[in-house]
């Protein structure tokens, strides 16, 4: 028998048994397809992790206050007053402060927003101009808060998008309308693009008002929540956080920096943080990789060993009409690679469909991983081939009469 | 053309030795019609895998066609079995969901058998039979006596210089029966040396010689109804 009399005996002999061939292709499909699905989702959610903290803003500086102290007893971090604007200002002006390109005041609070009917408690951010550039805000509709704003009190508004589809419905343009935050009357000045995010990190459900305006009018406090501040380089990061300690310590006239009434957070910080997260998701990838390879694997032994021993009989006859057993295994060897090959073609596209349709419904960036493709295919075939093998070999094996009597 | 001296078949069995065939002799000439009889386990199904190189002795010789077949390997005996012998089994044993004519080709494409004359023969085996009008047909559409019918164009398909049917009526019907041992008579008028296993007197009658085994020995050998000498 020469190669395609021998594969066209194989295709004949797959498409005897229809059903027997379609269970084995389906569980080559779901083994394969179920493989590539997990790891593209997992790689999909890894990347969208990385995306968010990224967007949290470049050679990001952040000064927050230190814990404030009740005759001894220590509070949480953040939790105390001693930041000022005029600190904010003081870095932004002195010229010992050469590292910092932007700085960016910030007075953080919860409200109850309302406009018409509808209303959402939703973070509000009192800012000043800079905060855009430091926290790379785009702009969608209208204009971001400009000095103006800032220095004049104004009552005007940015939205996240968030906020304008929970208080206007999905693509209103409200700028120029009203809400109210607390009570007080806003004019709508800008809205922003949508930057990802959701729950605690969601980025979009935020509304922006000048920092005098939330300091002197919405929450009557002369303190800010933060100071967020851009540095000129990712090389120049410690540089200008020495240079902000020093600058705050002697503004706050202390002289022990052990005692410092503020604490600085440098994006490297959270980086740290952020590459810890995905060092645990890559592990929990590999793990889940590992299982679905395992259960896939498994299944695809099973019909293989199963299918195969089934044709012992079979076997036995064409070794007795002068099949040389290496033209046997050569026949189940062509079987075993068309069914892993198909099995494995749908499988792929059943995996990046699946993943593709998950993807989109929990709001995922789609992904394919490569890699996954390769170890699916490549472990898949490994097992189909070698459990349609196996078997096929040992009845090869057997002499011809035995193998005809295999019940 | 066939010849055995002293072939033994041993079968060890978790230690415990059983002797299925014990120093069997004789010779069976071209265009002989034989038929092998003797009751179940008094080793005519071992002698006639030995004889149709399925399995091997554990000791003497089996010579066919001029060819020692006692210590050939694996594929030296596939070459045997698809060339010189022609099997027809009890349960018919086709490919199943297979056309009749795609049953005859399986032995040619082993054989390597010219690919643009392998229709060509298959169809004029199963005329031969008197399958003509079903050559498309698959087996499970087929009756018994057809499969069996099938089954003897496929191991007519290398002109093999022997035909060996085991029990070759064992799951027929009595017309049907008959119908194929009128196509086993026919072959041997036109000079096919055929070897049947049977243990049903009715059947071995068709034979022009008949060879009883017992207990692994060979007790009776009458030929046209006269008893030869049996070798020792």
């Amino acid at each position: 028998m020469d190669f395609f009399e021998l594969l066209a005996e194989s295709l004949n002999a797959l498409t005897l048994n229809k059903m027997r061939t379609a269970l084995a292709t389906l569980g080559i499909v779901i083994g394969i397809g179920a493989v590539i699905a997990l790891i593209s989702l997992g790689q999909a959610g890894q990347k969208a992790v990385q995306s968010q903290i990224e967007s949290l803003g470049s050679n990001l500086l952040t000064v927050m206050p230190g814990a404030a102290t009740t005759g001894g007893v220590r509070g949480a971090a953040g939790g105390d007053t001693t930041l000022t604007y005029d600190d904010a200002k003081a870095i932004s002006t002195s010229p010992e402060i050469t590292a910092i390109s932007n700085v960016s005041p910030e007075l953080s609070r919860r409200a109850q927003v309302t406009a018409g009917r509808n209303n959402s408690n939703t973070q509000v951010v009192g800012v000043i101009p800079s905060y855009a550039a430091v926290r790379n805000v785009t702009m969608s509709a209208g204009t971001f808060i400009t000095s103006n704003n800032v220095d004049s009190e104004e009552k005007v508004a940015v939205l996240g998008p968030q906020v304008v589809s929970d208080l206007f419905g999905d693509g209103a343009d409200p700028v120029g309308q009203s809400i109210r935050i607390n009570k007080q009357a806003f004019r709508i000045v800008g809205i922003t693009v949508s930057k990802g995010g959701t729950g605690f990190l969601n980025q979009d459900d935020i509304v922006f008002v000048p920092l005098t305006t939330a300091q002197n009018q919405l929450f009557g406090v002369d303190y800010v929540s933060t100071i967020s501040l851009a540095a000129k380089s990712a090389d120049v990061m410690t540089e200008a956080e020495n240079q902000v300690v020093y600058l705050l310590l002697s503004r706050h006239k202390i002289k022990d920096p052990a005692n410092a009434d503020f604490r600085i957070f440098s994006q490297a910080d959270v980086l740290g943080a952020a590459s810890q997260v995905t060092g645990t998701f890559s592990a929990l990838l590999s793990g889940i990789a590992a299982i679905s390879l395992l259960v896939g694997g498994i299944g695809i032994m099973n019909i293989m060993l199963v299918t195969v021993t089934e044709r012992t009989r079979e076997i036995g006859l064409r070794k007795a009409l002068g099949a040389k057993k290496k033209t046997v295994i050569a026949q189940f060897l062509a079987e075993s690679i068309i069914l892993t090959f198909v099995g494995g073609v749908i499988g792929m596209i059943l995996g990046a469909g699946l993943s593709l349709v998950i993807s989109h419904f929990i709001s995922l960036p789609f992904t394919l991983s490569f890699s996954a493709i390769v170890l699916a295919i490549g472990v898949s075939a490994g097992i189909g081939i070698v459990f349609g093998l196996y078997p096929a070999r040992k009845a090869a094996d057997l002499s011809p009469i035995e193998a005809l009597r295999y019940e | 053309m066939i010849k055995v001296t002293h072939l033994s078949k041993i079968y060890k069995m978790d230690g415990v030795q059983t002797v299925a065939l014990s120093d069997i002799n004789f010779e069976i000439d071209k265009g002989e019609y034989v038929a092998i009889m003797g009751p179940s386990g008094s080793g005519k199904s071992t002698l006639m895998h030995m004889l149709g190189a399925l399995d091997t002795p554990t000791s003497g010789k089996y010579i066919l066609d001029g060819q020692e077949v006692g210590n050939l390997s694996d594929d030296e005996l596939a070459e045997i079995r698809n060339k010189k012998i022609g099997f027809v089994f009890q349960a018919f044993n086709l490919l199943p969901r297979t056309s009749a004519l795609k049953n005859v080709i399986l032995p040619l494409s082993y054989a390597s058998y010219p690919k643009e004359n392998r229709e060509k023969r298959a169809t004029e085996l199963l005329t031969m039979v008197g399958l003509g009008d079903r050559l498309h047909h698959n087996s499970n559409q087929l009756s018994g006596g057809q499969q069996q019918r099938v089954a003897i164009a496929r191991a007519l398909a290398m002109d093999p210089a022997l035909l060996l049917a085991d029990e070759p009526t064992g799951n027929l019907a009595t017309s049907q029966s008959e119908e194929i041992m009128t196509i086993f008579s026919d072959l041997n008028k036109k000079g096919h040396t055929i070897i049947m296993i049977t243990h049903e007197p009715l059947i071995a009658k068709f034979a022009k010689r008949i060879i009883t085994v017992r207990d692994g020995k060979i007790i009776k050998d009458e030929k046209n109804g006269k008893h030869l000498k049996i070798k020792v």
